[in-house]
């Protein structure tokens, strides 16, 4: 059970980081993840009201404030016509509506989940995350760099004219993914993101080459490593993400052809 | 801490501690259709409306709620009684424990969502448990009350 002992509704991010520099302190996104661990914090440290709940489209990019929910994402007409569809694709099995209005996309990102369809989906293309203290550095790296106690203050997604597809395979419905696949396209490059293996979302980028789509699909999940869990063993992970990583690239070349 | 916030149309005022949940201040308000079911907000029996939205109120803490506008099923009787008549003639609420969360979600879909089809019903109420009736009935309930009005 969560237990807290304050909560501060921040006024400005200088606010809310240095309460953050408290280990015994907590940030709140939107509390899915967090109110079923064992938690006593003494502050929790409400982001709400600093007006990041917002996505905004300029000529170059899509910026995402930390605050926005899950929901946000899976309607927005703007970020799902410019990419396909995927992030409807990525969301939309998510627990459900009540569930994707409460989870943020800060949360999502900033705790960097192995089972995260988000991070999966935003490796793919040209992400940047807002770090308050940090500045600006690539989703690629912020999925590597260890846990801090700095604020993801926002999400950029670049507009480079990547065409995306998007696929999750789970249990059941609703279930979390036993694999996460996600594939971009930018003239002759692939951008390939494999999430749920059961490790966070990586990144491997190939030169679309002269061999099959099979064979490039093939050696880009040959380049990720799977393991077991209850769900799933690594060898079966490994061998959906050959398949799904081919049929993304085949729905893209479909695409472009047309 | 002081909370202020417009419950079911009317101003109400609570003295909280900084780490209750939502749903316990509004089952301590009276609001007793608002359920506890997985706390792992999974289920959705907890659902109340924030500002019009659908949110599991297992998941929220009750300062957030300060300066809100929360709805829960007590403040949409009359047409959860619609609905429910509906849910009752397709045998559709076997021990009633998930009809609330589920009254409010369906409620929450008619208005967002224009003349939806049974896959996006089905993908909208993805977070709506039911352990007795197996969906059917409810899926049926909520296909003739949708299409009420065309009929009518």
């Amino acid at each position: 059970m969560f237990r807290v002992k304050e909560y501060v509704k921040a006024g400005s991010l200088e606010e809310a980081y240095q309460l953050n520099q408290k280990k015994s302190n907590v940030l709140l996104g939107g509390m899915m993840w967090l109110k079923m661990g064992s938690n006593y914090k003494m502050t929790a440290i409400d982001l709400s009201g600093l007006g990041l709940d917002k996505i905004e489209e300029t000529e170059e990019e899509f910026r995402i404030g930390c605050m926005c929910s899950l929901r946000q994402l899976e309607q927005h007409k703007g970020l799902n016509e410019y990419f396909g569809g995927v992030f409807k694709a990525c969301t939309r099995h998510i627990v459900g509506t009540q569930f994707r209005n409460g989870a943020t996309v800060g949360g999502s990102v900033f705790g960097r989940y192995g089972f995260s369809d988000i991070l999966t989906c935003m490796m793919m293309l040209d992400t940047q995350v807002e770090l308050y203290k940090g500045g600006i550095v690539s989703l690629e790296e912020f999925a590597k760099m260890p846990y801090n106690r700095d604020i993801l203050v926002r999400v950029i997604i670049k507009k480079d004219g990547r065409k995306a597809a998007y696929v999750s395979q789970r249990p059941s419905k609703t279930d979390f993914p036993v694999i996460a696949c996600g594939v971009a396209k930018k003239e002759d490059c692939w951008y390939v993101s494999i999430g749920a293996r059961p490790g966070k979302a990586a990144l491997v980028k190939l030169t679309a080459g002269e061999s099959s789509l099979a064979e490039q699909a093939q050696a880009a999940a040959e380049q990720f490593a799977y393991g077991d869990n209850l769900r799933a063993s690594g060898q079966y992970r490994k061998y959906l993400a050959g398949v799904y990583v081919r049929r993304l690239m085949e729905q893209l070349k479909g695409e472009e052809q047309k | 801490m002081n909370i202020e916030m417009t419950l079911n149309g009317k101003l109400a005022k609570a003295e909280i501690e900084p780490g209750t949940l939502l749903l316990d201040l509004l089952r301590s308000l009276g609001c007793y259709s608002v359920k506890r079911g997985c706390e792992t907000s999974n289920c959705g029996l907890c659902t109340v409306w924030m500002d019009g939205v659908p949110t599991l109120s297992c998941s929220v803490l009750a300062a957030r709620a300060d300066g809100h506008e929360i709805t829960t099923l007590e403040g949409v009787r009359e047409e959860a009684e619609a609905f429910g008549a509906f849910l009752a003639a397709e045998g559709a609420d076997q021990c009633g424990f998930c009809s609330p969360g589920l009254i409010m979600n369906v409620l929450a879909m008619e208005r967002e969502l224009e003349s939806p089809a049974m896959d996006e019903i089905r993908e909208y109420l993805a977070g709506n448990l039911c352990r007795c009736t197996g969906y059917a009935g409810q899926m049926r309930a909520i296909e003739k009350y949708l299409n009420r009005k065309k009929e009518a």
